[in-house]
């Protein structure tokens, strides 16, 4: 088993950190107990972003999310962004790194967006190989996410759980559990998200997340959501949280709004929301 | 059927294509909406981040001519690496061919000089010489002594007004460009990169600095009529100077 | 110019940029990090869904596109003359006009 004692995220609520919050955040944090990046807007040379994260990693636990290491290429990851990613981690020393079980890049053209993969036991021998490379570079555990899902694939021939468990017992990773995600893809692939919760190895959680999505609808009419980051958490996603929390116990709970970013206020609301979800959990 | 990232790929990028076959909704049917989720992730994303690494270029031929160009742009010239801070480094030379847009022939240089903004914010931190080091040369070293620029600091040379387009497009109330040939040094005093004016002969003195001449060299290279002075103060005052030797 | 001349220019040169420098002002007050961020990051969110132009795209080399620029005017003002009228001309004839 890899050594986990580098992940020290408290069990309180964080957010994800936007530049334009800086003042709000640093002054008046509120139940505010960590903060979330992407690892990709601090591989720069220097600068603003540096500097704030710098101040920021005094007051706050960091947890570092990378959005462009495409775990799940097909090609091997790049070593450049390997490396850049661990410079970041080795100055900050982050509370957390997660990524997402998800592919980006292609023949080294980074496509911008977290694409899926079938379940099968190649992906989870590529995945898993992967997942190991990172974690030697880094030298630390890191966390997996459950990804939203669009569309499945013909090829699968395990569930999301089986092969995240899969993953888990070949490379001693954590889970980060995106109930968001879980909604979404519920709802777009026909299966209940308690039942994917009752499967998923919440042991092996080191993170929630909790995201706003978009309403649309597929070829034949059926309610398609989109995992938009673009608004409030929706209420049944709340209560697929409560769910989830009375079985898992207290875990870092994370809010994201990543599109039409609301004033602080708005977020704090969601935050204290969080909070006290988390404080409904029983000791 | 087994779906492989190559055909995911190029089902992706062109939206002619039929979605790959092997991918289903949650009953079993094949999808073609579902796919397109993806198709739009990827082309709307990496349009946005032009948009946002050119916001003068955005504003001088309007949205729509953008995210049209940007449809272009984005098929042929995929980021290669996934930071989205430097995407969009081919475009001065892209926009040069892109035909519909060559009305506008002062494009790529202001293109230029947004990606040299960008590089400015971005650069390496760097401690200042103080003005106080470089006045204790003696006269005799001060030829031979070599300054080196922050890594912040850009230079572009260009025979259109980007400054002047740069700033009637970004500040309010900003003058019209006025038709001239401009050159600009960008400095970086603290975290704002900041534009400013220079002359031919700062731009020679300036390239040579960058160059490894000796400040000797580069002051002859300038020519005369060179105000070093000006642009020495210049350089002290936005903290542009990072080394003597 | 002598290379004695061009040390003493160099120098006094030197001299008067360090000499317009406020003492250094302590420029290194604490730091400021607040501030506007140049736009352009990476997230983790989706686009917006099945309803939009992404999945369309222009071949511009074909006769499908009919877009021309239309942004913001990018009206020039020409130089004025040295004795500040306004003049009028082309680029190009600008040009010739400049001193060699």
């Amino acid at each position: 088993m890899l050594d986990a004692t580098q992940n020290t995220l408290p069990a309180k609520p964080g957010v994800g950190y936007k530049p334009q919050h800086y003042s709000d955040i640093t002054a008046n944090p509120g139940p505010l107990g960590w903060l979330e990046v992407h690892a990709e807007n601090y591989m720069g040379d220097g600068g603003r972003p540096l500097a704030q994260l710098r101040h920021l990693s005094e007051q706050f636990p960091i947890s570092v999310h990378g959005v462009g290491l495409s775990i799940g290429g097909e090609g091997r990851l790049d070593p450049d962004h390997l490396a850049r990613l661990k410079h970041l981690c080795g100055w900050l020393n982050p509370a957390s790194f997660s990524e997402h079980l998800a592919w980006s890049t292609h023949d080294s053209h980074f496509l911008n967006d977290l694409l899926p993969l079938p379940y099968t036991q190649a992906t989870v021998a590529r995945v898993s190989d992967h997942i190991d490379e990172v974690q030697n570079a880094l030298g630390r555990q890191m966390l997996l996410e459950n990804p939203s899902s669009y569309l499945a694939f013909a090829e699968s021939d395990m569930s999301e759980t089986d092969f995240l468990k899969a993953v888990v017992a070949r490379t001693g990773c954590g889970l980060l559990l995106d109930v968001n995600n879980v909604f979404v893809s519920a709802t777009n692939l026909g299966f209940t998200p308690q039942g994917y919760i009752d499967a998923f190895p919440l042991d092996k959680v080191g993170e929630i997340h909790l995201g706003g999505h978009d309403e649309d609808h597929d070829d034949h009419g059926a309610p398609l959501l989109i995992d938009s980051h673009g608004r409030e958490v929706a209420d049944p996603v709340w209560a697929l949280l409560d769910y989830t929390l009375a079985r898992s116990g207290t875990k870092p709970l994370l809010v994201e709004w990543d599109t039409d970013v609301p004033d602080w206020p708005v977020l704090a609301a969601e935050v204290a929301r969080a909070a006290a979800a988390l404080e409904m959990v029983p000791a | 059927m087994i779906v492989t990232q190559s055909e995911f790929t190029a089902g992706i990028l062109d939206p002619k294509r039929p979605a790959p076959e092997g991918l289903q909704d949650g009953t079993g049917a094949p999808t073609t909406k579902r796919f397109d989720v993806y198709r739009n992730n990827v082309a709307v994303s990496l349009t946005d981040a032009l948009v946002n690494a050119f916001p003068v270029i955005h504003k001088l031929v309007g949205d729509e001519f953008f995210r049209a160009m940007a449809g272009v742009y984005l098929r042929t010239h995929l980021p290669d690496t996934a930071l989205m801070m430097f995407y969009g480094n081919e475009m001065p030379k892209f926009l040069k061919r892109f035909g519909p847009a060559q009305s506008l022939h002062y494009l790529p240089d202001v293109a230029r000089l947004e990606i040299a903004m960008r590089k400015s914010y971005h650069a390496a931190d760097a401690a200042p010489v103080s003005a106080d080091a470089l006045g204790q040369i003696a006269p005799d070293a001060l030829m031979a002594a070599k300054l080196t620029l922050a890594p912040a600091v850009q230079i572009l040379q260009s025979s259109h007004p980007i400054h002047g387009l740069w700033q009637a497009n970004m500040v309010a109330d900003a003058p019209k460009p006025v038709k001239q040939a401009e050159n600009v040094l960008i400095t970086r005093p603290q975290f704002d990169p900041v534009q400013h004016l220079i002359s031919d002969a700062d731009l020679t003195f300036l390239t040579a600095l960058q160059d490894g001449h000796a400040l000797g060299v580069a002051m002859s290279k300038a020519g005369p009529g060179f105000d070093l002075g000006t642009i020495l103060g210049l350089l002290l005052r936005q903290g542009a100077l990072t080394e003597i030797s | 110019m002598s290379k004695m001349t061009n040390t003493l220019l160099v120098a006094s040169a030197v001299a008067t940029a360090v000499a317009g420098i406020a003492t250094n002002a302590a420029a290194q007050e604490n730091e400021k990090c607040y501030g506007v961020s140049l736009a352009g990051e990476n997230d983790c969110a989706a686009g917006p869904g099945t309803t939009c132009a992404g999945t369309s795209s222009v071949d511009y080399q074909g006769n499908a596109w009919t877009l021309v620029p239309a942004g913001t005017c990018a009206d020039m003002e020409l130089p004025a003359q040295a004795d500040g009228s306004a003049r009028m001309g082309s680029l190009e004839e600008l040009d010739r006009d400049l001193p060699a």
